[in-house]
């Protein structure tokens, strides 16, 4: 059984510090920008941010559930996306508008 | 060499992540999407997992990216007219979104992962990764088509216009 040369030169380490900076990436994009398509692209982000963390750890333990899990992860991030698509679409016909900022009509 | 590559795609998809945040356009976002997946698919190849390399270009690069593009589009958002956030607050959220990271990596630094003791490079392959799924997972597998209707069923009702609403 050949050991792939990343797993051998690369330390796990590495992997999650990659994710962890992606996933503040995200964070930081949800938080100061107001068109909600990027917001809705900035999930995505971190979304991927969590499957390369699950795909790094299945690979260094050689248990194939964690790559089970990401592929889980990507049908509900395709099942999510289609949803909110065709709510950011609903909120830009009526409001004319795709600004996370209007609709703070549930703000306490 | 093997290094050389992986700091080539990590500095990719950190560079092209920190793009989609920034640019103003939301088309040079959805690219720099495009480019971070790609980055990240290449460190699928280098950790064995190539069955999640090809369906990550699949869905995300290829169906995901090209509704988001599609959606840009249909609404003709290519103007930038997005409303900026006070600068206060943009100050703020980077400043909680580093808060964040430094308190991830202080907890990550002092956790003690090791990896696993043997290796077998062969599990992100699609026969093993096959056999997984249609024996252990089998029933999250089909509950995932079920959430594939849903989703396709809620998103054709969403999308619908209604009688006597405006057109775009």
């Amino acid at each position: 059984m050949e050991v792939p040369d990343v797993i051998k030169t690369i330390p796990l380490n590495w992997y999650i510090f990659f994710a962890t900076f992606l996933f503040c990436i995200g964070v930081v994009g949800v938080l100061i920008r107001r068109n909600a398509l990027i917001v809705l692209m900035c999930v995505e982000l971190m979304l991927n941010a969590v499957n390369l963390l699950f795909t790094s750890f299945s690979a260094y333990r050689s248990d194939p559930q964690g790559q089970i899990f990401v592929f889980f992860i990507m049908v509900v991030a395709a099942a999510e996306v289609s949803v909110g698509l065709a709510i950011i679409v609903m909120l830009y016909r009526n409001l004319k508008s795709v600004d996370v900022g209007i609709l703070n009509k549930l703000k306490w | 060499m093997i290094q050389n590559v992986f700091w080539f795609l990590t500095f990719l998809a950190i560079i092209s992540a920190c793009m989609v945040v920034f640019s103003r356009n939301p088309i040079h976002s959805v690219l720099y999407l495009i480019i971070t997946f790609f980055a990240l698919s290449g460190h699928y190849l280098l950790l064995n997992a190539q069955f999640l390399a090809v369906v990550n270009i699949i869905v995300y690069a290829g169906a995901i990216m090209v509704l988001f593009l599609f959606v840009i589009m249909f609404l003709n958002l290519r103007r930038e007219t997005e409303v900026q956030k006070p600068i206060a607050v943009k100050f703020a959220a980077v400043i909680s979104g580093l808060i964040l990271l430094a308190v991830l990596l202080g907890a990550l630094l002092k956790a003690d992962i090791q990896p696993g003791s043997e290796v077998d490079s062969q599990i992100g392959l699609v026969e093993n990764l096959g056999k997984v799924l249609f024996s252990d997972f089998l029933l999250p597998f089909e509950l995932a088509s079920v959430l594939f209707l849903v989703a396709m069923v809620g998103a054709i009702m969403l999308g619908k216009r209604d009688p006597g609403e405006p057109t775009i």
